[in-house]
């Protein structure tokens, strides 16, 4: 299963790159579907085995009941989350208009 | 005294810590040498990506004022002083420190400073040890050579045109080159143990869930771990020891004791050595593979040789699921770094780009800001991870995952750790293996199984094939960083005489002339050369 299925065509990766939020070039499309089928192919030899009957490992080192007091702690401050924020507005962080009309924000500054 | 000055930057940190007991020298004198060292060297190393020369001069001195009052107060106080009051160390790009920068090696991290403080770095800071920097490492710690670096490749101290490993190879070079005594990687595939391996040094990856990662830049959350660099598995120790435990802020950071790593090995080599009578050593078969250098075979045979002699057990083990591991890994890491890099969209740090609405801001500033082996890794993470495939990888690979930590368990019931190779190479050459994905993940053929079912390794330098570092490495049931660290200290002990322990990094005259070229001038020059020959 998945030595048939390793194979990406164009549109697969354009639309992975997408998925992933990644404004990919041409040519960097071009690149990356050599790349990642090249890549796909070594993931071929996990189809040898038979897993089956074999479970899932999600996290090694198994711990159980690893709990803590519910308790409120200081956070940071307004000013230090937004301190690096590309574009604030007042207490904000400033991005297009998702919804509706994409004019002037109404949030007060 | 006549002829040359002490060199204090020679010095191993158990060293300066007695030195600095003894009012021997001060921390700011140790301090103030090593940055010396950095401002000559670093344009031909280019192992730090940022430094703080006045924020590590203030901390020496505030380290200076405690050893002052100490020594006033008497041998009590002295002796409970942390190890690692007034040493200088250095941190891997990825350890967020508050009003620092921390760019992971990423563009898209160009400008983020640090609102807070990692776990590991409020115990470093309260420990009084002394942070010069951030050291550099492939971009999100992905990559085998430093070369994936936002910033520019690192130098190795043994061969400039080679590469010192990574990711975390700015940690490495920095301790090899004298640069700090002691530095923090993090290891995801291999990425403490391999730079160890390549640049001459001792590195080990703890246990999963060892190290608390709160303030640790995520690459895969299943894998990652922080481990220490130093130049003898003592120093080492001590550093693990500072930063190990249970942190609240870290839901996988273990309540598992800690024991005392440091004091627990021997300081003189007869003692240390004794260690090895009686214990049984595991030789995986498996990783002696296609690819390895007849060299570092050889070095590793002859240390294995050497263990035998004075008194371990050896026998053959087989990790059958050994060549699974690798395509396990590229499933699983990248499929979880897809997700932990989703985090990065422009709007509340970092680099930000503009493209129009939300959608074409993301991808924008995704474009701008990673790099091609990022990109690489979160499309394949995204992929294995998208409906309808989910199954076919990410589901598949954890079911191999248990398969390989299998392999381990079933070895263990026989032996008490696994000896190895680290690297199945030595140092590459800069730009050899960047235009060939998948010849760089081979580079972790030996250390990422280990990753994969959450143990702890250590890497020991081992002599030299062909003028570099080999290293060997030694793999433990969890929580037996205690034994690796002895076993390292054995093998160190049982090679005190061997003529390769006192040779020296064979680059570092270079480092020292003004128009050395940089790292990055010299890859641009051996990508020229290649095409020129292609």
């Amino acid at each position: 299963m998945l030595g048939r299925m390793a194979h990406l065509d164009r549109a697969e990766v354009a639309h992975v790159a997408l998925l992933a939020r990644l404004g990919l070039s041409e040519d960097e499309l071009t690149r990356l579907q050599v790349e990642l089928n090249h890549i796909l192919e070594q993931y071929a030899v996990l189809a040898e085995l038979d897993t089956e009957a074999i479970a899932p490992t999600a996290q090694t080192i198994e711990q159980a009941n690893i709990l803590r007091e519910d308790r409120a702690e200081p956070g940071l401050s307004t000013e230090a989350a937004l301190a690096g924020a590309p574009e604030r507005l007042g207490d904000h962080f400033l991005v297009p208009a998702i919804l509706g009309d994409a004019g002037a924000p109404e949030v007060e500054p | 005294m006549t002829g040359r000055p002490i060199d204090v930057t020679r010095w191993r940190a158990a060293q300066m810590a007695a030195a600095l007991r003894a009012g021997e020298c001060s921390s700011r004198e140790l301090v103030e040498a090593h940055l010396a060292r950095i401002r000559r060297q670093d344009h031909a190393l280019h192992a730090w990506v940022s430094v703080d020369g006045e924020g590590a001069i203030a901390s020496a001195e505030a380290a200076d004022r405690r050893l002052a009052e100490a020594r006033r107060a008497g041998p009590a106080a002295l002796a409970d002083l942390p190890p690692l009051l007034g040493l200088p160390l250095a941190l891997k790009d990825l350890v967020v420190t508050r009003g620092q920068p921390s760019t992971a090696g990423s563009r898209i991290l160009e400008g983020f400073v640090g609102p807070y403080d990692a776990h590991i770095a409020e115990r470093l800071l309260a420990a009084g040890a002394v942070v010069l920097g951030k050291t550099n490492m492939d971009e999100f710690a992905m990559g085998s050579s430093t070369e994936h670096s936002a910033w520019g490749p690192t130098g190795n101290p043994w061969d400039l045109d080679r590469v010192p490993g990574g990711s975390s190879g700015g940690s490495a070079a920095a301790v090899a080159a004298f640069h700090v005594p002691l530095a923090i990687g993090t290891d995801t595939g291999g990425s403490i143990r391999q730079p160890a391996a390549l640049t001459g040094v001792v590195g080990l990856k703890p246990t999963y869930g060892r190290v608390s990662r709160y303030g640790i830049i995520a690459f895969a959350s299943s894998l990652d771990q922080i481990g220490p660099f130093g130049r003898d598995t003592r120093d080492a120790a001590m550093l693990l020891q500072a930063v190990a435990g249970r942190d609240e802020r870290d839901a996988t950071s273990s309540p598992h004791p800690v024991p005392d790593y440091a004091t627990a090995l021997p300081l003189d080599d007869e003692p240390a050595a004794v260690g090895l009578r009686g214990v049984r050593l595991g030789l995986p078969r498996q990783y002696f593979v296609a690819g390895m250098e007849a060299g570092v075979a050889r070095c590793v045979r002859e240390a294995v040789a050497a263990l035998e002699a004075a008194g371990a057990e050896v026998v053959d083990v087989d990790l059958p699921h050994t060549d699974y591991g690798l395509a396990t890994y590229y499933i699983i890491a990248p499929a979880e770094a897809s997700a932990n890099l989703a985090r990065y969209d422009g709007i509340r740090y970092g680099y930000s780009a503009r493209g129009g609405d939300v959608l074409a801001n993301y991808l924008a500033t995704r474009d701008g800001g990673f790099g091609a082996e990022v990109k690489r890794r979160v499309m394949l993470g995204t992929y294995a991870l998208s409906a309808g495939y989910y199954d076919a990888f990410y589901l598949k690979a954890q079911k191999v995952r248990t398969l390989i930590k299998r392999d381990f368990d079933r070895a263990f019931e026989s032996v008490d750790a696994l000896v190895a190779p680290t690297s199945p190479t030595v140092a590459f050459r800069l730009g050899a293996r960047l235009a060939d994905p998948v010849a760089m993940y081979l580079s972790d053929a030996c250390t990422l199984p280990v990753n994969v079912a959450g143990l702890p390794g250590l890497s020991v330098p081992c002599g030299l094939s062909e003028g570099l570092p080999v290293g060997l490495q030694f793999i433990g049931r969890p929580w037996d960083e205690g034994r690796l660290l002895g076993l390292g200290r054995a093998y160190e002990a049982i090679t005190a005489g061997a003529p390769w322990r006192g040779v020296e990094p064979t680059a570092l005259p270079v480092l020292d002339d003004p128009d050395a070229p940089s790292p990055a001038a010299r890859l641009a020059a051996a990508q020229d050369e290649r095409s020129f020959t292609a």
